[in-house]
């Protein structure tokens, strides 16, 4: 039997995050190849509805990375994104939506092997967990067939 | 409730408001939203024990605020006030005055500021019976919580009563109804109920003053209000901000601090 | 022609249920939900409830669901594929436990459903449901079924029509080919019954206006925009009366897709919604509430009777119970009435 294979959707920032993951392939570094990476200027672009919608889609897991306080490229972009985060994982919590799921880190351009780390660790983790079917089921529930 | 007719009907005569939203006798032993704008006709207005619904949503309504400036009946005991709309420049001293009303007592606040001082004194925290209620959704286990929740949002109608009821939905065009893209699915799905409340429960982040009047709007009675409730609790104790305190409040997620703790960011 | 009359008991009309699920048919009836009365699925008679004036909701949802499939797409190489369901995907569906004026408003909703086009989806599920109707021995003050055509022991748009008797036994009225074919799985319950009186069993429930009255009073009082404005003023247009509503049809259609496949929905809407009759101007001929509100009972007490030559209103009263802020259509309508 084929073992379950995490579909991960990272969305990462444009100067930290995505910057380390191409330090992580220039160096040679191996990881698991589960993840799919979007681009943004900034974490304080991602809307929360966005890992929503990736689970819709089919993603099992998320991971959202982008640069350290203070180090933000528009200065302040990544403090909102932690407010924003903090409030939104209690509430995935509240709903009863395994948090464990949803990965948030920050990656530096610098730190490449912070990077592989964190996919392999999240994507070892969601083997464990299995596929989210449950939330997935929801897409296309609920509607009659107009017979 | 005398007091309060009394003052109402001093407001009205001075010209000092146009129009004083409060309570009146429904349907069935109801109570009923009331417009008042002629003196005369303030006997009608009453507060009792069954006065929850909150009327700071008239004033934010194109229709009742045309009628010019407005006393607003506020029961301050579940958080019912205008200073959350204030905060957030939606009324002012010029459009809108509060009477204040807890414990069977008619409190005139003449202005924002001695809204805030009143509400100061009185403890804006959830009552026993809506902590006990968010912690029963805590003490169940994930799956529990999951099946609680896709039963309970599978069965919304999407009427939109809950928004059209919330103070703080006073949107022109809600998100939900921008169709390019078509972001919160128009059909009442399971999947696209749930998209709504977590939606709405987010936007009203740190702005829901927990009055609860999205499940009492509700014709199907769906606890959403926990959903909101739930986050006000989170933004109270994560970045001291709660709803309906100040005026002047601050919107948490438009907002940081440079040391807002967390413990999940790696 | 004389209505076929027969005593059901309990165990033969628990014995109908189960035979009609065991048949196939989905059967819904109103039950207890924590206190809640509204429709839900039932296998059994315990599982229907009894004691109430009326269920939350209606029983639309049986013949214009909430979210309904019109067809589905996708594409093969070039090709656009059109997915229709057919006759097939139709279910064969029992309501059991509805009252006069639900069956009756589907009369008004046949009307909406058939009025320029023969709506497909619409007229398959009327076709395959049956509709088993409980007289109401109990009213309260939002019904006004009687000054809407209707009434508490109303025949009108049942198959067949239960009066509850003592201990725990029904009169059945069989009143189309359906309810015989459904009594029919219970050949049991074959006591004639023509001496029950089933009249004094009924509530009462007064008139209060006459449906022609109300209906030329209401085309009159159209200018008079601050009778409008004065029962409007504390409407929310939050959809709660068009979506708990037995003849209000209004809806919306969206596509979902994702470019490769999709579905055509249709789902419910209301005309009290701001945006209902927004054009792509930005031109909005009905901007303010009052405006909506008046369309809302012109709707149902001019419009309908004037076009379809049905009303719009059964007068079952869940608008107004459901109403956050109380606005009551039996209110709203008596005054439109007296109105010079």
């Amino acid at each position: 039997m084929a073992e379950f294979e995490p579909r991960i959707v990272a969305f990462v920032c444009n100067w930290c995050t995505y910057a380390g993951a191409d330090l992580t392939g220039t160096s040679r570094i191996k990881y698991a190849a589960n993840v799919e990476i979007i681009r943004f200027p900034c974490t304080g672009r991602i809307d929360f509805m966005l890992l929503l919608k990736a689970f819709a889609s089919g993603a099992d897991a998320i991971i959202v990375s982008g640069c350290h306080p203070n180090d933000c490229h528009y200065t302040s972009g990544n403090f909102h994104a932690r407010r924003r985060w903090m409030t939104f994982r209690s509430l995935l919590d509240y709903l009863g939506i395994d948090v464990r799921r949803v990965q948030f880190s920050w990656v530096s351009a610098a730190e490449g092997a912070k990077w592989a780390e964190v996919v392999n660790s999240t994507t070892a983790a969601v083997r464990e967990l299995g596929p989210f079917t449950g939330y997935r089921q929801l897409a296309g529930a609920g509607i009659e067939l107009g017979g | 409730m005398e007091e309060l007719r009394k003052r109402a009907r001093e407001l009205l005569a001075t010209g000092e408001v146009k129009v004083v939203i409060g309570y009146g006798e429904g349907s069935a032993g109801r109570i009923r939203p009331l417009f008042i704008t002629d003196p005369a006709g303030a006997g009608v207005l009453m507060f009792d024990e069954r006065c929850l619904a909150n009327l700071a949503v008239y004033l934010l309504k194109a229709e009742v605020k045309q009628l010019g400036k407005a006393a607003g009946t506020a029961p301050i005991r579940n958080h019912s006030n205008g200073l959350q709309p204030a905060a957030e420049s939606q009324v002012s001293d010029e459009t809108v005055r509060l009477i204040g009303v807890a414990d069977g007592k008619a409190v005139d606040l003449p202005t924002l500021a001695s809204a805030e001082e009143y509400v100061a004194s009185v403890s804006l925290e959830p009552a026993a019976e809506e902590k006990e209620a968010l912690a029963r959704i805590e003490r169940m286990t994930m799956e529990e919580r999951w099946a609680y929740w896709n039963e309970q949002l599978s069965r919304c109608l999407k009427c939109y009563a809950c928004r059209a009821a919330c103070p703080m939905c006073y949107c022109t065009q809600c998100t939900v109804e921008c169709n390019q893209p078509q972001w919160i699915p128009v059909p009442a799905t399971p999947l696209g109920n749930l998209e709504w409340h977590v939606m709405r429960a987010m936007h009203l982040a740190g702005r829901c003053v927990g009055c609860g009047e999205c499940r009492r709007a509700c014709p199907i009675d769906l606890p959403i209000d926990l959903l909101t409730k739930k986050i006000g609790e989170d933004v109270a104790a994560g970045f001291g901000l709660r709803a309906g305190s100040s005026r002047k409040l601050e919107y948490a997620l438009s907002t940081y601090r440079p040391d807002d703790r967390e413990d999940f960011i790696r | 022609m004389e209505t076929e009359r027969r005593i059901l008991t309990r165990e033969a009309f628990d014995s109908l249920l189960q035979k009609a699920v065991a048949a196939g048919q989905r059967a819904y009836g109103p039950k207890d939900l924590d206190g809640r009365i509204d429709f839900a699925p039932i296998a059994r008679l315990d599982d229907l409830s009894t004691g109430h004036v009326q269920t939350t909701q209606s029983a639309k949802f049986a013949l214009f669901p909430k979210v309904e499939e019109l067809f589905s797409f996708h594409r093969e190489g070039n090709a656009q594929v059109l997915d229709e369901a057919t006759e097939a995907d139709t279910p064969e569906t029992l309501l059991l436990g509805v009252r006069p004026c639900d069956a009756a408003a589907i009369a008004s909703l046949a009307a909406i459903f058939n009025w320029d086009t023969r709506d497909p989806q619409f007229n398959r599920r009327l076709a395959r449901t049956t509709v088993v109707t409980i007289t109401c021995t109990h009213a309260d003050e939002y019904c006004f079924c009687t000054s809407v055509g209707g009434g508490p022991g109303n025949s009108t748009g049942s198959d067949l029509l239960l009066t509850p008797l003592e201990g725990g036994t029904y009169l059945a009225e069989v009143l189309t080919a359906r309810g015989q074919a459904l009594l029919a799985l219970v050949p049991e319950s074959s006591t004639p019954a023509n001496a029950v009186d089933k009249e004094s069993r009924l509530a009462c429930v007064p008139s209060r206006f006459t449906a022609e009255t109300v209906t030329a009073k209401m085309a009159v009082a159209f200018d008079r925009e601050g009778l409008w404005r004065e029962q409007s003023l504390r409407c929310l247009g939050c959809g709660a009366c068009a979506f708990v509503c037995p003849t209000c049809a209004c809806f919306d259609i969206s596509d979902e897709s994702n470019g490769i496949q999709g579905k055509r929905l249709r789902t419910w809407d209301s005309c009290g919604f701001s945006l209902f009759t927004k054009h792509t101007s930005g031109h909005n001929p009905r901007e303010v509430q009052s405006q909506r509100w008046r369309q809302r009972l012109m709707h149902k007490f001019v419009y309908m009777p004037d076009r379809l030559k049905v009303l719009g209103c059964v007068g079952c009263g869940r608008c107004s119970r459901s109403c956050p802020v109380d606005m009551n259509i039996l209110e709203h309508v008596t005054k439109v009435a007296e109105v010079k």
